[in-house]
């Protein structure tokens, strides 16, 4: 992330010498300005985060441990300690509210798996077949970024239009049309919901793939696939051993960045089911905000929030201890 | 569509016919996945209201620009309009700024906590919205009661919230952007007798453009698309086009119309700013964060 190089020379020009970065106290008076620049720099953003950011969670996590109703929630920080009371409702799942938990789980965990690899997917092969200059290239890189740049909001809010059981399009296409289904089917309401949103999800997030995928593929030096087609190796040959080999890296960034979006995507099921979503596409996020906001059980929602963080940090963290391992041993 | 014009081809050899044909049926089907809603919010946003409650045409019976008159006054849509043009814009300029020195502080200098700060700023893109969504809400609540400052339900509020949300991506795309203009370039501009921030004004920001530009777009699709925050921290006056959009529901009836012609205004603006500046965003994306 950072040019080595580059910290290196402002190293050698600000810190002579001493204990690196401890800046023990001026020496000469052009040396504060110098050392207190950094952080004067960085104050705006760092108070941002700690006001938006830090302090919220650190109070959500608070919140967690307390009895919370919508009477006590205004002065939130008097009401009553209920120890982990919160988390038992929320893993228990011989309770509703755990069972329902561990359902909205499962549901967005199969939902991002399926999302972000049909995003990955359509992303890698369409930044590989625009990789090389044909007519109409240019057109279609533009065409296929506008899912990426409408607002959600319109994007789902159309896909909810096309959706509709008695005048949306979908149905019209499956069962006027090309008559596949016995009768029109519900799309928003039922298990056929999962399928919707996993199509709009798709749709609205694949352009992301392709953008970061096609700014990879810049970085392959042109030279590799000269000398592998010298060396006989046809067009499919070289995407297999040159084209995806050199993006592995690239797709590391992505698939985490990929996951975590989607994984705590609200927008997209919000506009598309409103406030309560359908069982079978019940995602975390809008299963917690039900929780918390709905039926006003502050605590358990907060509990709910902290569980889900702690899984995203240690499914990050997993992932960056294996993907660095993997680039270690690939270097050797 | 496809037809091959080796102008800078990859590889010295002509792409096989398998591959030709794989293009061909792959970019057609795409093209018809990503152009389908287009299609139906442009034709149904000139349709006439039985057209589209009724069983779904591919052709307008009648074509009509009233629901382009209509979306004006079934819902305040110019309000909700200047409130996220407002919200949006501000938001972005801030989170630019603050960026761009963040940014420029990681880039140049070594201190003590540098680590730390990067490593904290992007994991808060990990965090889960509805975590501190209440939080937030109650804080800005206090602050109010405390100071008289109405950050709940006012733009500032909003301002204040999206301008973190884009920040972390923004700080690492352009430390990396940064880190790519030559350092002695500034450091030329020390020795003339700049200060550290004419170095960073006159020659680091400069030619770091591109990314700047991609860190902008980027914030203000952030800020015009974000719906979560919107419905809650917005009241009737500040509402932005995220939650106004849902007004054109009555207790009867969706006017789909009036609601697809709404979106293609509301859509517009932005599609068109950032298809023009989107090889800005692919240049940032291949400096900034494709490493």
């Amino acid at each position: 992330m950072t040019t080595t190089t580059a910290i290196a020379k402002a190293d050698r020009r600000t810190v002579s010498g001493s204990t690196p970065g401890a800046a023990r106290g001026p020496r000469r008076p052009g040396r504060i300005r110098r050392i207190g620049l950094p952080y004067l720099l960085l104050l705006p953003a760092l108070v941002l985060e700690l006001l938006v950011h830090l302090v919220p969670m650190v109070m959500g996590i608070l919140m967690s441990f307390k009895a919370l109703t919508r009477f006590s929630i205004r002065d939130w920080s008097a009401a009553p300690w209920s120890g982990f009371d919160n988390y038992k409702i929320s893993v228990d799942i011989n309770a509703p509210a755990g069972e329902a938990l561990l359902h909205s789980f499962w549901v967005t965990c199969g939902f991002t798996v399926l999302s972000v690899g049909l995003c990955w997917l359509l992303g890698t092969a369409t930044a590989i077949f625009l990789q090389d200059t044909f007519r109409g290239r240019g057109v279609l890189r533009t065409l296929f970024l506008v899912p990426y740049a409408l607002p959600v909001y319109t994007a789902v809010i159309t896909w909810a239009f096309m959706f509709q059981h008695d005048n949306g399009l979908v149905n019209h296409v499956l069962h006027d049309q090309l008559g596949l289904t016995d009768k029109p089917s519900f799309w928003l309401i039922g298990d056929n919901s999962f399928i919707a949103l996993l199509t709009v999800s798709v749709w609205k997030g694949w352009p992301f793939a392709f953008l970061v995928v096609m700014a990879g593929l810049q970085n392959i030096p042109k030279e590799l696939y000269e000398a592998a087609a010298l060396d006989g190796a046809g067009m499919w040959q070289q995407i297999r051993r040159i084209t995806l080999p050199s993006l592995r890296p690239v797709n590391q960034v992505l698939v985490l960045v990929l996951f975590l979006w989607t994984f705590n995507d609200f927008n997209t099921p919000y506009v598309l089911f409103g406030k309560a979503a359908p069982e079978a596409a019940d995602l975390i996020s809008i299963h917690v905000y039900q929780t918390t906001f709905a039926t006003w059980n502050f605590g358990t929602g907060s509990a709910m929030s902290v569980l889900l963080l702690l899984f995203l940090l240690v499914v990050t963290g997993l992932y960056l201890l294996l993907t660095s391992r993997r680039r270690k041993t690939a270097d050797v | 569509m496809s037809s091959t014009s080796p102008a800078r081809p990859r590889s010295p050899m002509a792409a096989p016919r398998s591959f030709l044909w794989a293009r061909r049926i792959f970019l057609t089907l795409l093209t018809g996945f990503v152009l389908l809603p287009v299609y139906v919010m442009v034709s149904s946003s000139l349709k006439p209201l039985e057209d589209v409650s009724g069983t779904f045409r591919w052709l307008p019976s009648g074509l009509t620009i009233r629901p382009y008159i209509d979306i004006w006054s079934t819902v305040p849509l110019a309000q909700y309009f200047m409130n996220s043009a407002i919200v949006a814009g501000a938001a972005t300029v801030c989170s630019v700024v603050i960026a761009v020195f963040a940014a420029y502080a990681v880039s140049r200098y070594r201190f003590r906590g540098k680590r730390v700060f990067t490593v904290t700023v992007l994991s808060t893109q990990m965090f889960p919205g509805i975590l501190f969504l209440l939080p937030l809400f109650l804080i800005y609540v206090n602050i109010g009661n405390a100071t008289g400052i109405a950050l709940f339900g006012s733009r500032g509020g909003l301002i204040l919230t999206y301008l973190t949300f884009s920040l972390p991506f923004s700080i690492w795309m352009l430390i990396g952007y940064f880190d790519s203009v030559p350092r002695d370039l500034d450091e030329a501009a020390l020795v003339d007798g700049c200060g550290p921030l004419g170095a960073l004004f006159r020659v680091v920001v400069p030619a770091a453009i591109p990314g700047i530009v991609a860190v902008a777009v980027y914030a203000f699709m952030t800020a015009w698309g974000e719906v979560l925050f919107a419905s809650v921290m917005t009241n009737d006056t500040t509402r932005t086009l995220a939650v106004g959009l849902q007004g054109y529901a009555s207790q009867t009836e969706v006017y789909w119309n009036q609601v697809m012609a709404a979106s293609l205004v509301v859509s517009v603006p932005v599609v068109a700013g950032f298809l023009l500046l989107q090889r800005y965003l692919v240049a940032g994306l291949t400096a900034g964060a494709v490493k």
